[in-house]
């Protein structure tokens, strides 16, 4: 409860800072152009919330003496840090790195917080160390620009209860149709196919990504709001159609009630994304050995396309007296085998660098999943994601008001569609009070 | 809020029942039972609204993980409560224990000093008759009415100007203001302290401060135990400030440093079970603390209502 007051307390700051610097959105200033190497020792600051990146530095630290990066903490970006990183560039005392998830970039460019990393050496290079799509994540479709170095990715697939479904010699869906058909089957016997996410509307997003949609488009000067694009409406009604014949569960994930529907066998599918392997370990560990990866079920026979659910990037905000140290830092955080592997082991990052996804750690057999070497699974997804599938720069709002309808829609009032229809609405009047550009 | 407001009126109260001899309690004992009853089962309901979350974390630290999810809620499992702690304490090199040092430095201290001020300003404000007095008083009294979280923005951006966000300071010295516990000591030293009192005080030779700490003081110590405490608590639970003024890990309150660890039980599972543990130690120094105190505070009355 005291969390949930302390949520409701972010959200509010939020909505009185947002209202604030609304009206510094629209200038953009390009710092790009200057991007030299100090001379000198140079002190870098990083906010991250993920653990361990403080060892992670430290190695970095001392390898290059002349560049010393201090980590700081906080809670995780929608849970205070980014708003900690909007009054920080308010009151000009930002960190020089930042620890930023791409579905909240826009934002930051929006509010011209992030700086234009092209100039700095070997930073426009990059693009081809990392899977496609992320990098179009970072430089939301602008060639000569990059915002952000990419971290980590969250290519979606299937994780489902082998000895479950060969038991009761259901196949494993390959597509959407098979899907709904052995939801049938499986609820037959007691259990559901899967969990519908009714709170953390990143998974749908993962869905309409996959589908080939885009919920925001931007043309260099206008907003388009897309919640109820053809492919997005198509998600909503074939979720609806198995929410209405109760044919998938819809506890909140991360609940007791989610972990225990998995731990006990009643749900028998998760959709999810390559970090959500150890969100299952940990929350059904009765099932360890039981369970295996495959890809996500294909809106037709023999696509090949995958969703994405969530990842992060490493930005250089606006105000660092050192851009160039700190963009060489980003790489090396995000590109090098020791950084990654170390990321890997204490936070699951799962790499968005193509040499990441190379890893031993990645390679091997995984012992909750009878041993398959599931992150093959992954990185074949992760080639799968669309590079088109663009956040706007209001997603808190979106996620709120969208899981607002989605929360009604599970009980029975209203549909998912409708809830898009009237987030729709939502996200254009938030654009509009932000005197954000945006078609209508 | 409200139990801390119940604690200001108590003593008031009391001083008068004690005056009037016997004249209240048969009047009590006429209470028809049924009021009785009700009063009972209402007073029985909400201790157990506040009780049974307590229960439900105190019985959640004793499990293991896998026994969490899967045994009843309110009752014990294994007892692993010892095993947990010492994993809560190991994790991360011990930084639980020092966010607890932490809020302890925090909250004991600045309490401390807070206390001190508060009881000094409002005594000042009591008896001494000064131009501007009563509207010092006021604008104290509206400080009561703003909520300290609406102040942690602005504080933020003030003390980004003198450098001090992310350090001991950006906390502390906020907490050090109490301007519900000026106005309690205002209250309090204008209704106990007599100023035949201080005036003796002066004859016997004692400056104005000296009088303060080793007479008004004295009578004062109930309703500044109060503001102790309730300032105390205030700080321990405060969980704005810190959000908004820290990055430094080490410099972290027990709240914040279990807030972003909740934050993470996405990614980080195993740190769903160090939160539950750590918010069950974290309420002990609360409870320690108002049980040393109430004793006193009781002692402090009968101390305050001899004439």
């Amino acid at each position: 409860m005291r969390i949930k007051k302390r949520a409701a307390a972010v959200a509010l700051l939020t909505a009185a800072t947002v209202a604030l610097t609304g009206c510094a959105a629209g200038s953009t200033t390009s710092a790009g152009a200057d991007c030299a190497p100090a001379t000198g020792k140079v002190d870098l600051t990083f906010t991250t919330w993920i653990p361990g990146m403080e060892d992670v530095a430290k190695v970095r630290n001392e390898k290059n003496p002349d560049v010393q990066v201090k980590v700081q903490t906080g809670p995780n970006g929608n849970g205070g840090t980014y708003q900690n990183f909007f009054n920080q560039l308010k009151a000009g005392n930002a960190p020089d790195l930042g620890q930023i998830e791409y579905d909240a970039l826009p934002n930051f460019r929006v509010q011209d917080g992030l700086t234009d990393l092209a100039a700095c050496k070997g930073v426009l290079e990059a693009k081809s160390d990392f899977v496609d799509w992320t990098w179009g994540q970072v430089n939301f479709g602008e060639d000569k620009s990059v915002y952000a170095i990419p971290q980590d990715a969250g290519p979606m697939a299937m994780f489902y209860r082998a000895d479950l479904f060969e038991a009761n010699n259901i196949a494993i869906p390959t597509t959407w149709d098979e899907f709904a058909v052995a939801a049938e089957k499986v609820r037959a016997t007691g259990g559901y196919i899967t969990n519908f996410s009714q709170s953390d509307i990143n998974q749908f997003a993962g869905f309409v990504w996959q589908a080939g949609g885009s919920w925001f488009k931007n043309d260099g000067e206008n907003w388009t709001v897309d919640l109820t694009s053809p492919e997005s409406v198509k998600v909503a009604a074939y979720w609806q159609d198995l929410i209405d014949r109760d044919l998938v569960s819809t506890n909140p994930p991360w609940t007791d009630e989610w972990n225990n529907a998995y731990n006990s066998g009643s749900d028998w599918t998760w959709n999810s994304a390559a970090w959500g392997a150890n969100s299952i370990a940990s929350g059904a560990p009765d099932t360890a050995g039981k369970w295996s990866v495959a890809l996500s079920p294909q809106w037709a026979a023999g696509d090949k396309a995958a969703g994405n659910w969530g990842g992060s990037s490493t930005a250089v905000f606006k105000g660092s007296k050192h851009p160039y140290e700190a963009a060489q830092f980003a790489l090396w955080l995000n590109t090098s085998d020791e950084a990654l592997t170390m990321l890997n082991k204490s936070a699951n990052l799962y790499p968005a660098a193509k040499s990441g996804l190379e890893l031993p750690a990645l390679k091997a057999g995984v012992e909750f999943y009878g041993n398959q070497p599931i992150y093959d699974v992954f990185s074949e997804a992760s080639d799968q994601v669309s590079p088109d599938f663009i956040w706007g720069p209001t997603m808190t709002q979106v996620y709120n008001d969208t899981s607002d309808g989605f929360k009604g829609a599970v009980t029975g009032s209203g549909t998912l569609t409708d809830a898009l229809t009237s987030a729709q609405k939502s996200t254009i009047s938030a654009l509009e009070a932000q005197s954000i550009p945006v078609n209508k | 809020m409200s139990t801390s407001i119940s604690t200001v009126t108590t003593p008031a109260r009391r001083k008068r029942g004690s005056r009037t001899p016997q004249g209240v309690a048969p009047k009590a004992q006429r209470e028809s039972p049924f009021a009785r009853v009700s009063a009972m089962i209402v007073m029985g309901v909400f201790t157990l609204y506040f009780l049974v979350p307590i229960w439900w974390l105190l019985v959640a630290a004793t499990k293991d993980r896998s026994q969490f999810n899967t045994t009843n809620p309110l009752w014990f499992a294994d007892f692993s409560l010892f095993t947990n702690i010492g994993n809560l304490i190991a994790y991360r090199d011990g930084v639980y224990l020092k966010w607890m040092l932490n809020s302890a430095l925090y909250a004991g201290l600045g309490a401390a000093i807070g206390t001190i001020i508060a009881g000094m300003c409002g005594y000042a404000l009591a008896k001494y008759n000064f131009p501007g007095r009563e509207l010092i008083f006021n604008v104290v009294l509206g400080g009561v009415l703003v909520p300290a979280t609406a102040l942690a923005l602005p504080l933020f951006l003030i003390f980004s100007q003198i450098s001090l966000t992310n350090t001991f300071w950006s906390v502390f010295l906020p907490s050090l203001v109490s301007p519900f516990g000026v106005y309690l000591a205002r209250i309090y030293a204008s209704a106990s302290v007599p100023d035949e009192l201080i005036e003796a005080a002066r004859l016997d030779g004692a400056g104005e401060v000296r009088t303060f700490f080793t007479v008004s003081v004295r009578m004062m110590v109930p309703a500044l135990i109060t503001v102790f405490l309730f300032q105390f608590v205030a700080i321990w639970n405060n969980f704005f400030l810190p959000l908004i003024m820290l990055r430094d890990e080490t410099l972290f309150s027990v709240t914040l440093g279990l807030y972003a660890w909740n934050s993470q039980v996405n990614q980080i599972p195993v740190l769903r079970d160090y939160v539950l543990i750590g918010a069950l130690l974290s309420i002990i120094p609360l409870i320690i603390i108002f049980l040393l105190l109430q004793r006193f505070w009781q002692n402090g009355l009968s101390a305050g209502s001899v004439k």
